[in-house]
Parts: C-alpha cells; sequence; structure tokens
C-alpha cells in the first residue's frame, strides 16, 4: 500500500515486516524517529518484541549480541558518535558470527558539535565486518532494509542499511508498503545456526589461539564473498515479489557516458537532474551509483566505469591523510584493469552541507576541463576563510 | 544446608586456572546451586581463560564469551531474547571479575539493574585485574601493592563497596558471600534464582598469584576476610532491608595483612588506620541491620 512516510518510519516499517523480537537503541540524533516509531509499535502491540532502553549505543550493540546468540532477530538504530561508540561490539558481532540489521543514519561526528549529514562515520566502520548498503530514497529504505535481514541470515554476518540524515531520514516521500504476507514470502523466520541452548551447551567466542583465529577469520572474508556473489539471487526472489530491485551497484546511462559520477546516498538523486540537464546539452554524463560498499562490488564497478574517459568520485566524507573514501575504493578496484579511466575525487557536502545541482556541474566541467586529477580530492564549494 | 547437590558438578576436570584458585572455588559451588538450566555470559576475567581455550571448555552449561565491558547489558538481551521464546525457566547469569563489575562494566552494570532485568549478575572479586598480571582497580584494597601501584606507590583509596552502589539501585536482592562459607554461599545463590529481578552477588575469591599467599591458603585467607570483618556475609533486599550472616569475631586486621605478600610494606601504623576504617565500615553495617555494635 502506497503511503506518505517520512524515511525514518520506512525503516520502521521494514523492521515491524521483518518481524524483529528484540530492539534495543539509545537516542542519538538524527536516528531517534527511528527508534521512537518502534518504541510505539512495541507497546502498542503492533509488533511483538520486547524494547530494550539501554544507557548507551554501547549497552545496546551488547544486548543485541546477547539477543542474537539466544537465537532470535533483532535490531537498532544509531548515528555518528553512537556508531563510534559501537564500534569494539561492531567488530565483536561480525566476528560472532551474528545477523543483526542495523540502521545508520550518517552524522557528522564532533567536534564541533554537527548532526548533519556525513558519511564519514560509517566509512571508518568499513574493516569491522558489517554488509553496508547506502540509500537514496525512502523505497529503498523499506525494500533494502528487508533485504539486509535476508542476506545477512544468508551468511551470517550483521548487515548495516545506511541513510543520510535529514535529506533522506526525516523527509516525507510515498513508499509502498508491502502487505505482511508479501514479507513474510520474502523473509522466512530467523533460525540461527547455533544459538544458546542449555539442552546442548556450547561456549561461544572463548579464547581462541593462532592455530585456528585465522582460519576464523578466513571464513568471515569468504562470508563477505558469499555475500556478493548470493545478493541478486535474493534481490531476484525480492523483484518476484515486489516488482522492484536496485542492484548492487545502479549504472545510469554509462554505456556511452564520457564522464561517469560515482555516487552514494542522496547526492545521486541530485546527479540523476544534472545528468538530464547536460544530456539535454550533449553532454555525455553518466552516474554510477554504488548502494553495496561491503562487499565492494569491484567487478560491477570495472564494467560500469570500463567505458569511461574520466570518472569523478564525490564524496561526502574524508579520510585525513588520504582522500574521500569512495574514491580510494573506486581507485582500488580500477588499478588492476588494463587502461582503467583516471579517477579525479571531489569532496563535498560535508557537516551537512548542501550539494546543489550547481555544484556537481562545477565537478563536471572541472573533470572535464582537466587532462588528469591535480591531487587524489579536491574540496568543492570551500568558503573564503 | 544444600548439601543434597554436593553430587551434581557442572565443571568438566581441567580447568585452566592457577592453583588454589578462589574464583574456580567459587565457580563450582555457583553451578552446583543453580543447576543446569542456567546460561552464563563470562565478560572479560580471569574466567575468560580459566574455562579454557577452544575448542575446549570446562563448563557444562552454555556459555557466551563477552567484551570487557558489557556483563550487564549482553544478559540483558539473552533474556529480552529467552522471554520472546517463552523461556521463563532458565537462569540466566553474569558472572564478571572485578574490573568488569567495579571498574569497566560498571555503567552497562548500573544501567540493566536500574531496568531490573531479570538476572543475575555475579561478580567473583579477587581485588585486581588478576588476568592481566595485578593491577589495581577499584576493588583492590587501601595498603595494597600490585604491578601498577608498586613500591611506596601502594594504593592509598579505600575499595569501593560495590554492595552499596547496588543496594543503592534498590534492587530486589544483593548479598556477599565467600568461598570460605559454601553453605552460606548456596543458599544465597538459590535465594537469588528463586528471586525476580535483578539480583547482585559479590563473592570474595582469593587469589595466591596475585596476593602472593601459599595456595593452600586461598580458603583460609578468605574465610579470615569474614572474621575480621574485613568482608562481612549480609543480605539486602530492596535496598532496605540488611541481614548479617556471621557473627563477628573482629579478629585484628594485622593478621590477615601479615601473611599476605601484598601487604608486606605496610607498617604498624599503617595497619592501625585500616584498622580503623575496618571498623568504622562495620559499624556503618549494623546501624543499617538495626543492630548495635
Amino acid at each position: 500500500m502506497k503511503r506518505v512516510l517520512e524515511g525514518s518510519q520506512a525503516v520502521a516499517e521494514a523492521v515491524r515486516l521483518a518481524r524483529v523480537q528484540v530492539v534495543s537503541a539509545y537516542p542519538i540524533t538524527p536516528q531517534t524517529h527511528i527508534v521512537e516509531f518502534l518504541s510505539e509499535y512495541c507497546a502498542s502491540g503492533t509488533m511483538n518484541a520486547r524494547f530494550l532502553r539501554v544507557e548507551s549505543e554501547h549497552s545496546c550493540m551488547a544486548a543485541l549480541i546477547g539477543a542474537q546468540s539466544a537465537g532470535v532477530r533483532t535490531f537498532t538504530a544509531t548515528s555518528g558518535q553512537g556508531l563510534a561508540l559501537m564500534h569494539e561490539l561492531l567488530h565483536w558481532a561480525a566476528g560472532a558470527r551474528l545477523p543483526i540489521v542495523m540502521a545508520e543514519v550518517n552524522r557528522a561526528l564532533a567536534p564541533g558539535w554537527n548532526i548533519w549529514v556525513d558519511q564519514t562515520d560509517s566509512l571508518a566502520q568499513r574493516d569491522t565486518g558489517w554488509i553496508q548498503f547506502y540509500c537514496e530514497d525512502g523505497q529503498e529504505v523499506i525494500d533494502t532494509t528487508l533485504q539486509a535481514y535476508r542476506l545477512a541470515e544468508s551468511v551470517a554476518l550483521p548487515a548495516m542499511v545506511v541513510l543520510d540524515a535529514f535529506f533522506l531520514s526525516h523527509t516525507y516521500e510515498p513508499v509502498d508498503v508491502p502487505e505482511q504476507e508479501e514479507a513474510d514470502r520474502f523473509l522466512p523466520p530467523y533460525e540461527a545456526r547455533f544459538q544458546l541452548d542449555t539442552a546442548a551447551p556450547c561456549s561461544f567466542g572463548p579464547l581462541v589461539p593462532p592455530a585456528v583465529y585465522m582460519e576464523m577469520r578466513h571464513d568471515i572474508a569468504k562470508a563477505m564473498e558469499t555475500a556478493l556473489s548470493r545478493f541478486p539471487g535474493i534481490e531476484n526472489e525480492y523483484a518476484a515479489v515486489f516488482g522492484r530491485r536496485y542492484g548492487v551497484v545502479e549504472a545510469i546511462r554509462c554505456e556511452d557516458a564520457e564522464i561517469v559520477f560515482v555516487t552514494s546516498g542522496t547526492v545521486t538523486s541530485t546527479a540523476r537532474s544534472l545528468l538530464e540537464n547536460l544530456r539535454s546539452r550533449g553532454e555525455r554524463l553518466g552516474i554510477l551509483k554504488i548502494r553495496l560498499f561491503r562487499p565492494f562490488p569491484v567487478e560491477a564497478v570495472r564494467r560500469a566505469l570500463g567505458g569511461a574517459a574520466k570518472v569523478a568520485v564525490i564524496d561526502r566524507n574524508f579520510s585525513f591523510g588520504a582522500s574521500g573514501i569512495f574514491a580510494q575504493e573506486v581507485r582500488a578496484a580500477l588499478c588492476n584493469a588494463p587502461g582503467h579511466p583516471p579517477v579525479f575525487g571531489f569532496v563535498a557536502g560535508i557537516g551537512g552541507r548542501d550539494v546543489t545541482p550547481e555544484l556537481l556541474e562545477e565537478i563536471y566541467w572541472k573533470t572535464k576541463n582537466s587532462d588528469a586529477p591535480e591531487k587524489e580530492s579536491v574540496w568543492i564549494g570551500l568558503q573564503e576563510v | 544446608m544444600e548439601l543434597e547437590r554436593s553430587d551434581r558438578e557442572f565443571m568438566h576436570p581441567g580447568h585452566v586456572g592457577c592453583p588454589g584458585c578462589g574464583a574456580a572455588i567459587a565457580m563450582r559451588f555457583l553451578l552446583k546451586a543453580l543447576g543446569e538450566k542456567t546460561m552464563m555470559i563470562i565478560p572479560a576475567c580471569c574466567w575468560s581463560v580459566i574455562a579454557g581455550p577452544y575448542p575446549t571448555t570446562t563448563l557444562k552449561i552454555p556459555v557466551i564469551h563477552s567484551a570487557f565491558e558489557t556483563g550487564g547489558a549482553v544478559a540483558s538481551g539473552v533474556r529480552a531474547a529467552l522471554d520472546m521464546k517463552g523461556d521463563r525457566d532458565t537462569t540466566v547469569v553474569t558472572w564478571a571479575g572485578d574490573g568488569g563489575t567495579f571498574d569497566i562494566g560498571f555503567q552497562a552494570l548500573s544501567g540493566a539493574v536500574e531496568r531490573n532485568e531479570d538476572f543475575i549478575y555475579v561478580c567473583y572479586d579477587n581485588e585486581a585485574y588478576m588476568n592481566t598480571g595485578i593491577q589495581r582497580s577499584s576493588s583492590t584494597p587501601y595498603g595494597a601493592w600490585t604491578t601498577t601501584t608498586p613500591g611506596k606507590d601502594w594504593k592509598k583509596m579505600r575499595k569501593k563497596n560495590i554492595v552499596e552502589a547496588l543496594a543503592a539501585h534498590r534492587i530486589p536482592y544483593a548479598a556477599t558471600a565467600s568461598i570460605s562459607h559454601p553453605e552460606d554461599l548456596v543458599r544465597k545463590v538459590r535465594r537469588a534464582q528463586a528471586t525476580g529481578g535483578s539480583r547482585f552477588l559479590h563473592i570474595f575469591a582469593s587469589c595466591p598469584t596475585g596476593w602472593k599467599i601459599p595456595s593452600e591458603m586461598a580458603v583460609k585467607i578468605a574465610r579470615m576476610a569474614v572474621q575480621t570483618n574485613i568482608f562481612p556475609l549480609y543480605e539486602v533486599e530492596e535496598g532496605l532491608h540488611y541481614t548479617i550472616n556471621t557473627k563477628p569475631k573482629r579478629f585484628p586486621v594485622r593478621e590477615y595483612f601479615k601473611i599476605q605478600g601484598r601487604f608486606q610494606h605496610l607498617t604498624d601504623a599503617d595497619l592501625d588506620v585500616i584498622q580503623k576504617m575496618v571498623d568504622e565500615d562495620w559499624e556503618l553495617l549494623l546501624r543499617k541491620a538495626g543492630e548495635h555494635a
């Protein structure tokens, strides 16, 4: 049924449809609406779940590690500082092979205090072993959250569904909300492969010597590869029920493109409007939207970018001392592909600053008029200080 | 007496604790009292090692090892999941050392008991970070040597009174227990098990390695801690009703201190100061219990 929903409520609706049994959360702007909706659902009986109102994000993730280990489906949401506080336990959740799903509303890190969008918080967690999806709109949020449960549970790894602060979390859009029967058809009840059980006592997470630890880590690496190869099949099943499909990446008019923008999140929508504008003026712009960031879809990225003369990566994040993080990943994906195009890195929209069509057009012309990148990342839209 | 449970063992032989480990003795008694319908959370502590490396385990119950500061939180999640699965029979118990309880895990513990989560939190207290090699914790007593309070920098602060901190949360049940008083310990575990909501047990668990005592003295030292009123045995219901379980013998603390290597640097004057502290604490406890000295 089509409803006009805030992005945050799209997340909450998906969590309801996934029949999550334990929700744990700690308040932080701009994630808070998600767990407020879920609190309502739990209090009213709309959802049959326990809601743990813990005293920190660290305890939030710890509680979900406990609950998921005892064999139930779980959920939380956080942002920025909250995600940073969880960091230790993000590694733990992945290492323990627990398919916890979390919504992460991108928020800039302090100081100074900034509640607005910036992807550095979630991208700083790229090495924790979590699957990461980046969403463009409310429909994609609800669909991705349901898919995240299927994928996470199929490979026993946790998954993060990432959305932009305010531009997505607090924006109202028409969203097609699946019926419960349809959701159930796509997402069966959670069955843990291993769980705490007094009838079959096991020890989880004990001391592991070097003779075994490395193989356990290799298993996680293989599970990530499996996630990448298995996801298209899961999307096919999703499309069979709901008729919608997004791909691990979306290549928009890349076939004949001279310059391809690499985007993620809501910037993609702005880039789409610029693409129409520039195409009408004879400029051959394409867009590669990265939806699945971990595991990183190297082959899909190479395929989509292989024919372009130049690539311009737009990063709403930054790794100090290096460059924008998507740019790093794209360069790494391309470097072993013979004859790959040069990669121009641009940093824009940090800390919630608008990324306007005009700003993106500036990036387009800078890329078109330069023979080679002047540096790894160029910051766009800086004011004179 | 709980001796009908004396033939039940929930530890396989072959734990990897040090000889005379009080924490191993405490675990054995705890599990005898709790029985097989128990799930245990073990945040980082000596028992992360004592339980044995993968793929072995010395415990016959399901165990989840967890991050250092998460004892209260992981238990909350396990309990919530069991509730959702309709399992009301299984006892959820967190088993943590003093570092994981008094220090790094205090926030998660406070949060869990403020929510009155339905679980038992047990702190086995060996009065320092023993697993990492005898570093000071906020449970380390006044006067103690540790590797981070060496020489003249021996610890000059009091041991944190964890039971009072928990009682201040007005939890249904909080109690102290000692490996030297197994019947009392088992009774308290069973009482905790029969009570709903958040329950806290503080078990005195001597550490021959860290306290620099002969391993055969482990239980005797623990008994002396009770007899000197350094570690009184008592229970608190709802944070209000105090019951003192052992008659005060009021042996001088000097006897307890002079046989432990960790206190050898203390002078008679230092021991007088400590005696005064112990006497003060005991008087305070008596007042709370409505008894008179």
